[in-house]
C-alpha cells in the first residue's frame, strides 16, 4: 500500500512538472537561445511542422507560437482529421444525415463543419436529422442497442489513434449481433501525407513535432522512415506546456547538430513498438485504401476503410448517397493544412469566415488551425 | 404507496389546494400571503432590485444540490450581485405528470433550506402540471425582489487601472458535477456542485468596508464569458493570470479528458469582484472566513480603460492572449 502511494506521488509530481510555470519560463529561454543560434547559422528561422491538431491548439493556447514567432516558424500541418477530409466526402456525410429512419452519431468536431449545403448542426436544428454527439464510438453502439428500430451511423473520421477505437466499436457491434449499426469510415494515415509533403517539397520543413497520440499506436518505430529515408528529424511530443517546449528544444538541438534522429520525448506514454495489439484489431476490419485529401490529389494507400467481408458495417455501401461536385469557395483551408499559408493569410479569415459562419472546416473543427488562430491568436 | 403528481394536481381543485397546503406552505411558511392572489409586501427604502430566472437543469438531482437549491440560490445571487439585499422570492413550478412526491418534497425542502441561508422568504407561487413527457420531471421559475440600501450601489464607472479581480473559489465545479450526473464524463467523480447562495459572503465583504466596483456571478458561460461581458459593458481591459485561477484537480482532470476549457464551465456559487487594490486584502480575508470563500484569490488586474473593453489572459510562459466569448457549446473531439 505504502509503495503504491509513493508511486502515485511520483506520478503526480511528474505530471505537475509538465505544467510547472517556472520550468516553462526556463525552457522557453533555452528554446529561444537555440532558435537564435539556428538563425545566425542559416540566416533564417528554423521551420518545424506539427501534424496533430492537439499540438496546433496547445501551441496557440499556451502562447508558445506567438512568443517565439520572431525566431521560430511553427507550421500547422495536416493534423486535423476533419479538416483534411475531402469536401465531397463531407457533403456526403451531411447528406447521409437526412432521413427519419436513422440516427447520426459523431464526435463533436464534425457538427459545425460546413458542407456545400448546410452543416449537421443546422440539419439537427431544422429537425431534418437526428444527430448526436458522442465521446466515444462505443456510445454509438449503445445508442444502436437502445434504438433497435433506427439505423445508427457513426461518422468515423480520424487518424491512427482513432482507428483502433473505431474498430473496437465495430467489434462490439459484431459481438452483440447488431444489425442497425454502421460506420462511415474515413480513416487517415499520417505517414503517406507526411511523405507527400516532403516529396512535393512545396513547404520547407526542417523537422517534425511528431504526434504523441498517433505514436502511442505506431511507436517510435513507426516514424524511423523519416530520419532514415529523408534525413529529417522528428521528436514525439506530449501536449503539456513543458512537454512541447522540451520537444522543441530537442528538435533545435538536433537540427543544429545536423543529425537525423527520431526521439521519443513522450516515453511514459509512447512505446518503441507502439501498440501492435490495437493496430491488429484495426486491421481485422479495415484496410489501406487510396484516399482523396482536401484540395490535394488522391494519395495512394493513405486512408483506411472497411475490408470487403465487413461491408455490412459499411455505411457507404448500405446507405449510398450521391452529392454533386462541391461548390467552389475562396476558402484556403487546403493551403493551411499543407503549411503553405498561415490562417490569417486567407482573405476570408475572421471576415467572411468565422466560427459562427464558417466557410471551411479548419475554422470549426476543434482541431483546426483556423479555429486555433481565431480563438487564441486574435488581438 | 409512493405518491405521484397527477394532471389533477394542476386543475385548481381540492388536489391543487392540498398540494399547496401540505407541501409549499409547509416548507415556505407563507400561509398569510398565500390567501391572496398577490403577496402584498413592505419594502424598506426606494431602490428595488427585481429579477427572474427559469431553471431547467438536467438531471434535476446532482452531486451537491438539486434544481430547487439552484432555483433559490440562482435568483438570490442575481439580486445579491446587483448590490441588493434579497428579500422575497416567487416560485413557479411546471411539474411532469408522474413526478414522485418524494422527489418534489426533497426539492421543495432544499428550497426552504437555501432560502433560510439568506433570510429570503418565498411568498408567492404557481403550480402547473403537464402531461408526461412534456418536461423532464420539473422546471422551476423564481423571481426575486430585493432592496439596494443607500451606499450599496455598484460603481463600475470608478473602475481604474490597478484594481484587482477576485473570485471566491475554484471554478468549473458545477459544470463538471452536471456532466458527471449526466453520465457524460465516463469516469466516476463525486465532485459536488458549488451551488450556494452568495448573499452572506457578499454581505461579509461589505461589512469589512471593501468597496465593490462591480461584481457578477459567472454562471452559464463561466468565468471567461462573465469577464468578457464586464470588460465590454464598462470599457475596461482586464488581464487574468492563468496560474492564479483556482481549479480543483478533478475539474482540471475532467477538462483534460474531455477537451473542455474550465474558464467556460458553469459555476453556481461563485462571484467575481473588481475592487480597488487597497481593499483587496480585507475583502479576501472576509471571504476566506467562510466555507464558500475559502479558496478566494486575486486572479487578475485592471490594466486599462478604453472604448473597447478586452479580456486578456497571461499564460505561464508570459505571453498574453485575448479571450473571447464562445460561439455556443464546447464541442470537443476526443481522439
Amino acid at each position: 500500500m505504502e509503495a503504491q502511494v509513493r508511486t502515485e506521488d511520483r506520478i503526480q509530481q511528474a505530471i505537475e512538472k509538465t505544467k510547472d510555470p517556472a520550468l516553462a519560463r526556463k525552457l522557453l529561454r533555452e528554446v529561444r537561445r537555440l532558435a537564435e543560434k539556428f538563425m545566425e547559422k542559416h540566416g533564417r528561422p528554423a521551420s518545424f511542422m506539427e501534424v496533430c491538431g492537439s499540438h496546433t491548439h496547445a501551441l496557440a493556447e499556451f502562447g508558445i507560437k506567438y512568443t517565439l514567432r520572431d525566431v521560430l516558424k511553427l507550421l500547422s500541418g495536416p493534423g486535423c482529421p476533419v479538416c483534411v477530409t475531402d469536401q465531397e466526402e463531407i457533403d456526403a456525410m451531411i447528406a447521409l444525415a437526412d432521413g427519419e429512419d436513422r440516427i447520426i452519431t459523431t464526435f463533436g468536431d464534425m457538427l459545425r463543419v460546413p458542407g456545400s449545403r448546410g452543416s449537421l448542426i443546422k440539419a439537427k436544428a431544422e429537425g431534418r436529422a437526428d444527430v448526436r454527439v458522442v465521446y466515444s464510438p462505443s456510445d454509438a453502439v449503445e445508442i444502436a442497442q437502445k434504438n433497435p428500430d433506427k439505423q445508427v451511423i457513426f461518422l468515423g473520421v480520424g487518424f491512427e489513434t482513432t482507428i483502433p477505437v473505431l474498430a473496437a466499436a465495430v467489434y462490439e457491434a459484431e459481438s452483440l449481433g447488431l444489425q442497425n449499426f454502421s460506420m462511415w469510415m474515413s480513416g487517415k494515415l499520417v505517414e503517406p501525407i507526411m511523405r507527400y509533403l516532403l516529396d512535393t517539397g512545396e513547404t520547407r520543413i526542417d523537422a517534425f513535432l511528431l504526434p504523441g497520440h498517433v505514436a502511442t499506436i505506431l511507436g517510435r518505430k513507426g516514424f524511423l522512415w523519416l530520419a532514415e529515408e529523408y534525413g529529417v528529424n522528428g521528436v514525439i511530443s506530449g501536449f503539456e506546456m513543458n512537454e512541447i517546449l522540451s520537444s522543441l528544444y530537442i528538435l533545435l538541438d538536433l537540427v543544429l547538430k545536423g543529425k537525423a534522429e527520431i526521439v521519443n520525448n513522450y516515453p511514459y506514454v509512447v512505446r518503441e513498438e507502439g501498440n501492435p495489439g490495437a493496430w491488429k484489431l484495426a486491421e481485422k476490419y479495415f484496410m489501406p485504401v487510396d484516399m482523396a485529401w482536401r484540395e490535394i490529389d488522391v494519395i495512394p494507400k493513405s486512408g483506411m476503410d472497411f475490408c470487403p467481408e465487413y461491408a455490412h458495417f459499411d455505411a457507404k455501401k448500405r446507405f449510398p448517397v450521391t452529392v454533386g461536385k462541391p461548390k467552389p469557395t475562396a476558402c484556403r483551408c487546403g493551403e493551411v493544412i499543407r503549411g503553405l499559408i498561415e490562417p490569417e493569410e486567407c482573405p476570408l479569415f475572421g471576415k467572411a469566415c468565422t466560427p459562427a459562419h464558417p466557410i471551411g472546416p479548419c475554422m470549426v473543427s476543434s482541431e483546426g488551425a483556423c479555429a486555433a488562430h481565431y480563438k487564441y491568436l486574435r488581438q | 404507496m409512493a405518491r405521484h403528481i397527477s394532471i389533477e394536481h394542476g386543475e385548481g381543485g381540492e388536489m391543487t389546494h392540498e398540494l399547496i397546503r401540505d407541501l409549499f406552505v409547509k416548507y415556505f411558511g407563507h400561509a398569510e400571503e398565500a390567501k391572496f392572489d398577490a403577496a402584498v409586501l413592505d419594502l424598506p427604502g426606494s431602490r428595488i432590485a427585481f429579477t427572474t430566472d427559469t431553471f431547467t437543469v438536467k438531471p434535476p438531482f446532482f452531486s451537491g444540490g438539486n434544481i430547487g437549491k439552484l432555483a433559490v440560490a440562482g435568483t438570490v445571487n442575481d439580486l445579491a450581485v446587483s448590490g441588493a439585499e434579497p428579500l422575497y422570492l416567487s416560485a413557479g413550478f411546471v411539474l411532469e405528470e408522474g413526478l414522485s412526491f418524494g422527489d418534489l418534497e426533497r426539492i421543495v425542502a432544499s428550497m426552504a433550506e437555501e432560502a433560510a441561508k439568506t433570510g429570503v422568504r418565498i411568498i408567492t407561487g404557481d403550480t402547473k402540471v403537464v402531461e408526461k413527457g412534456s418536461v423532464d420531471k420539473l422546471y422551476i421559475n423564481t423571481s426575486g425582489v430585493g432592496v439596494v440600501h443607500p451606499g450599496w450601489e455598484l460603481h463600475p464607472e470608478e473602475i481604474a487601472e490597478g484594481d484587482v479581480v477576485i473570485v471566491n473559489g475554484t471554478i468549473g465545479d458545477h459544470g463538471v458535477a452536471i456532466l458527471a450526473a449526466r453520465g457524460e464524463l465516463g469516469v466516476a467523480t463525486d465532485l459536488p456542485s458549488d451551488s450556494t447562495s452568495l448573499y452572506p459572503l457578499i454581505r461579509a465583504v461589505r461589512d469589512v468596508g471593501a468597496r465593490i466596483r462591480v461584481m457578477r456571478d459567472p454562471t452559464r458561460g463561466g468565468l471567461a464569458t462573465t469577464l468578457v461581458e464586464i470588460t465590454e459593458d464598462f470599457g475596461v481591459i482586464v488581464e487574468l493570470d492563468q496560474e492564479a485561477i483556482p481549479l480543483k484537480p478533478e475539474v482540471e482532470g475532467a477538462c483534460e479528458i474531455l477537451g473542455l476549457d474550465p474558464l467556460f464551465l458553469a459555476n453556481e456559487g461563485k462571484v467575481v469582484f473588481i475592487v480597488p487594490e487597497a481593499d483587496a486584502e480585507k475583502a479576501l480575508a472576509a471571504m476566506r472566513e467562510r466555507e464558500e470563500g475559502r479558496d478566494a484569490a486575486i486572479i487578475g488586474r485592471v490594466v486599462g480603460r478604453g472604448e473597447e473593453g478586452k479580456l486578456l489572459l497571461r499564460s505561464p510562459v508570459g505571453s498574453r492572449r485575448r479571450v473571447f466569448r464562445l460561439l455556443g457549446m464546447q464541442l470537443p473531439r476526443i481522439c
